[in-house]
């Protein structure tokens, strides 16, 4: 991949000029099928659209000195870092890519959640500082999990690359990989059950609860493309290698939105856990499950 | 008006986030306005969120008449929410203190603390009542987008909207 191209995908496609409208439409499916889920109507279809351009026209108060400046930063990082993340994903096949663009694409999927906590802090909001709390400890252990799956799919297939992982064929071991990445993704994208971080009225908003105005649509912005980057790494994962980039590319989407579907579904289904319960979870059941994968790839790999 | 400004005024329209207060109401109304979100009214259908936090909210809906207590808090808030914002009255307490009129705890109605942009009486009013109520603060608050500040907490007479 040279400069042109990697600047192409981060900015154009699949980058911020594609992911923006993917992420408002994510976001508008995630609130839809909730509403279906709950036998409302739901929102309009336009409506995460809506929503952001009426909070860039929202006032901001005036923030002062170096934690009014970071509070500023945070949203601009975060969006940054999930664009990037949109923009490593290999929607059509054969479009570049280099080896190694998995662990690129690990780390700025995690930016967001890191820019999260530091808000939250730098808010200086008893409720900030609270939300953030539980950020971290809760992805200290979903993490952990998380890496471990992802390890083991690429160990299985020998590579960090995005572009090989998705030309190869799945195999068990991959879908063990893929059902305990399916696992962590409610706690990255703070779906119920794990949606203690920002436990809306519970603990106001979280980090989130200081911020007004295009800083906010900034954050929603961020999270609607984390959604479209999460979600397109286990469509990535999952979907069989297409040559035609077109069925590709319209598989890649339709298996992304089957994945925000799924998601739904089970957020609709459960209900908040407290931190302790999903810090238990993660480090008994879902870890097991992880070290089990990655250890089964090892051993698969000195026998041969 | 250019298109920035067109688009702004719609999108107002169409996404009005709501923040619940209790001024000490009797919980009649806040369980009305609940009501107003659930499957059977379904709110969000107007774009209604209900926000936990003031800083995200374009309207404050106030319930209750107004005690000593909640004067304070209820102007705290009042500043948190960011311009543009409007103020919803849900039921007859902060229109008029209803019931509790001549109460020595109290401190109302809502009027005199700050300015009330819609009425929406009753004891406890309908969800529908509510709702119909929250999607004209939305047009208000799409009216005021060429303005540059709120207009400052002062008291306002009593605009009799009351049907
Ligand atoms: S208007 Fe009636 S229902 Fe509402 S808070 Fe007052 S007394 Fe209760």
């Amino acid at each position: 991949m040279n400069a042109t191209t990697a600047l192409l995908r981060m900015l154009v496609f699949p980058g911020i000029l594609f992911a923006a409208p993917a992420a408002w439409f994510f976001l508008w499916i995630e609130r839809k099928a909730m509403a279906a889920l709950q036998q409302r109507i739901g929102p309009p279809f336009m409506q995460p659209f809506f929503d952001f351009v009426k909070l860039m026209g929202k006032q901001v108060p005036p923030r002062e000195g170096l934690g009014g400046f970071l509070m500023k930063l945070w949203p601009v990082l975060a969006v940054a870092a999930s664009a990037g993340a949109v923009g490593l994903l290999p929607v059509i096949p054969r479009s570049g890519g280099f080896p190694g663009d998995l662990v690129l694409l690990l780390s700025l999927l995690e930016l967001p959640s890191m820019f999260i906590i530091a808000a939250g802090f730098s808010s200086r909001s008893l409720w900030g500082e609270l939300g953030s709390s539980r950020e971290a400890i809760l992805s200290v252990s979903y993490n952990v999990v998380f890496l471990m799956a992802i390890i083991g799919i690429a160990a299985s297939q020998h590579t960090f690359s995005l572009q090989a992982l998705a030309q190869s064929q799945g195999s068990p071991l991959r879908w063990l990989g893929v059902l305990a990445i399916l696992i962590c993704l409610p706690a990255k994208l703070h779906m119920n059950p794990f949606s203690v971080t920002n436990a809306e009225q519970e603990i106001y908003a979280g980090p989130m609860t200081e911020y007004t105005g295009h800083e906010l649509a900034l954050w929603e912005l961020a999270h609607g493309m984390e959604w479209v980057a999460a979600t397109g790494l286990v469509a990535t994962l999952i979907a069989p290698p297409l040559a035609n980039p077109w069925m590709a590319g319209a598989l890649f989407v339709v298996l992304s939105v089957a994945v925000v579907l799924v998601l739904t579904i089970v957020a609709a289904a459960t209900a908040r856990l407290t931190i302790d319960d999903s810090v238990r979870f993660f480090w008994r059941c879902a870890l097991a499950f992880a070290v089990l994968g990655v250890s089964s790839v090892l051993l698969m790999r000195i026998k041969l | 008006m250019n298109l920035w400004k067109k688009l702004l005024c719609y999108s107002r329209r169409k996404s009005p986030w709501l923040f619940h207060m209790n001024s000490g109401s009797c919980n009649g109304c806040d369980i009305e306005l609940i009501a107003g979100l659930t499957p059977r009214y379904d709110a969000e259908q107007l774009g209604v969120k209900h926000e936990a936090s003031p800083r995200h909210a374009d309207i404050i809906c106030i319930s209750g008449p107004v005690t000593h207590t909640a004067v304070n808090a209820m102007k705290t808030v009042y500043g948190q929410v960011c311009h543009p914002k409007a103020v919803v009255a849900i039921g007859s307490c902060p229109a008029s203190t209803n019931v509790f009129i001549d109460s020595r705890v109290l401190d109302g109605p809502l009027d005199r603390h700050i300015p009330v942009d819609v009425y929406v009486p009753g004891c406890p009013p309908r969800p529908d009542a509510i709702l119909a109520g929250i999607a004209k603060a939305a047009e208000i608050l799409a009216a005021r987008a060429g303005q540059e500040a709120q207009p400052a907490a002062a008291p306002v007479a009593a605009e009799e909207e009351k049907a």
